[in-house]
């Protein structure tokens, strides 16, 4: 299953509840505000750099790129893709949790 | 266009149901139903009762599936079938019904 | 031709799940997922619903909204049985975090751990988030 979550981890617990209810073989895609959580240097890296070890996360460039974020700032391990990686990692999973 | 009854004028949206529900009375279901060329008898409003009642408690009009099984419940198999409830209401039971029951539109009907 | 009274057969059964996570008044997430909920009823689907988080405030006993000025909604979830719409789960870790328990609630749900809720969610066919 793939997870999208779209709003930013300082302002909502969208990301807390997208990373308690995902199984260990799921994929998570950072989109729009949900960017924020990607990069490094925050508060939450140690928690992302955690959920590297169990999940294959992804991020939107074009959501990071809008913010002034460069694809360099995030975290190792974290796939940068563009709206067509989007589209693959939704085609390549049974169904998609939105988290809003 | 708004419907007048008895001398008093009552809003309504463009489909002919009552804009406000608390403006409801007999008369004025029983003025739709002739604007529309049907009577009301007594198994007329026995639904719009139904449906009055339905609405008081849940806040909403009954799709036609879920009206028809309630009055099954209620009135007896003889009632909560859509032959009997369509015969009564030709333009649909759920939406005729409830513009004289004073209701909205039921959720999800065109 | 088919008399409008004839149903149509269900065709194939799929599982679709909805997750609230929204509490009911600051945003329209949690009616439009009930409007949803019961427009789609009529596809006779196998519906569940699961609220956690916030969510777990559409179904709280007790809500007045007459002095905002909003429709109260909440009467409605107790209709869902009728549009065969009954397995209702609650997140027990969303209710403990806010002080709630199903005594607070309005419909019959079934309580369920986050762990339960997650495999839920992996079982479905379709997933719908408000």
């Amino acid at each position: 299953m793939l997870h999208t979550v779209n709003k930013s981890p300082f302002e909502r617990n969208t990301l807390a509840s997208c990373l308690g209810h995902a199984l260990p073989d799921s994929a998570i895609l950072l989109i729009e505000d949900g960017v924020l959580a990607a990069v490094q240097g925050t508060a939450r890296e140690a928690e992302m750099r955690k959920a590297l070890e169990t999940y294959s996360v992804s991020v939107l460039g074009p959501d990071l790129l809008a913010r002034g974020l460069s694809p360099d700032q995030v975290i190792p391990g974290i796939d940068v893709v563009d709206y067509g990686g989007f589209v693959e990692l939704t085609e390549n999973h049974d169904k998609v949790q939105a988290w809003l | 266009m708004p419907i007048e009854v008895n001398g008093k004028s009552y809003e309504t949206d463009e489909e002919g149901y009552l804009a406000n529900l608390s403006d409801w009375n007999e008369d004025l279901a029983n003025a739709m139903a002739q604007a529309d060329g049907a009577e009301l008898d007594s198994n007329h409003w026995e639904v719009i009762n139904f449906l009055r009642e339905y609405y008081d408690e849940y806040q909403i009009a009954p799709a036609v599936r879920v009206l028809t099984k309630a009055i099954g419940k209620k009135l007896g198999p003889d009632k909560g079938n859509s032959k009997y409830l369509y015969e009564l209401f030709p333009y649909g039971p759920a939406k005729q019904a409830c513009k004289y029951a004073g209701l909205p539109k039921p959720t999800g009907c065109v | 031709m088919s008399e409008p009274w004839e149903d149509e057969g269900p065709g194939e059964i799929k599982k679709f799940l909805y997750v609230n996570r929204k509490s009911p008044y600051g945003t329209i997430y949690a009616l439009e997922s009930l409007e949803v909920v019961l427009i789609a009823a009529a596809f006779e689907q196998d519906v569940s619903m699961v609220f956690m988080d916030d969510g777990v405030y559409q179904i709280k006993k007790g809500q007045d909204t007459q002095q905002i000025g909003m429709k109260n909604f909440s009467p409605t979830y107790r209709a869902l049985e009728g549009y065969d719409v009954e397995k209702l789960y609650v997140e027990a870790e969303s209710l403990a975090e806010r002080g709630l328990s199903e005594d607070d609630l309005l419909v019959p749900v079934e309580v369920m751990s986050r762990d339960a809720i997650a495999r839920l969610m992996d079982e479905q066919d379709v997933i719908l988030s408000f």
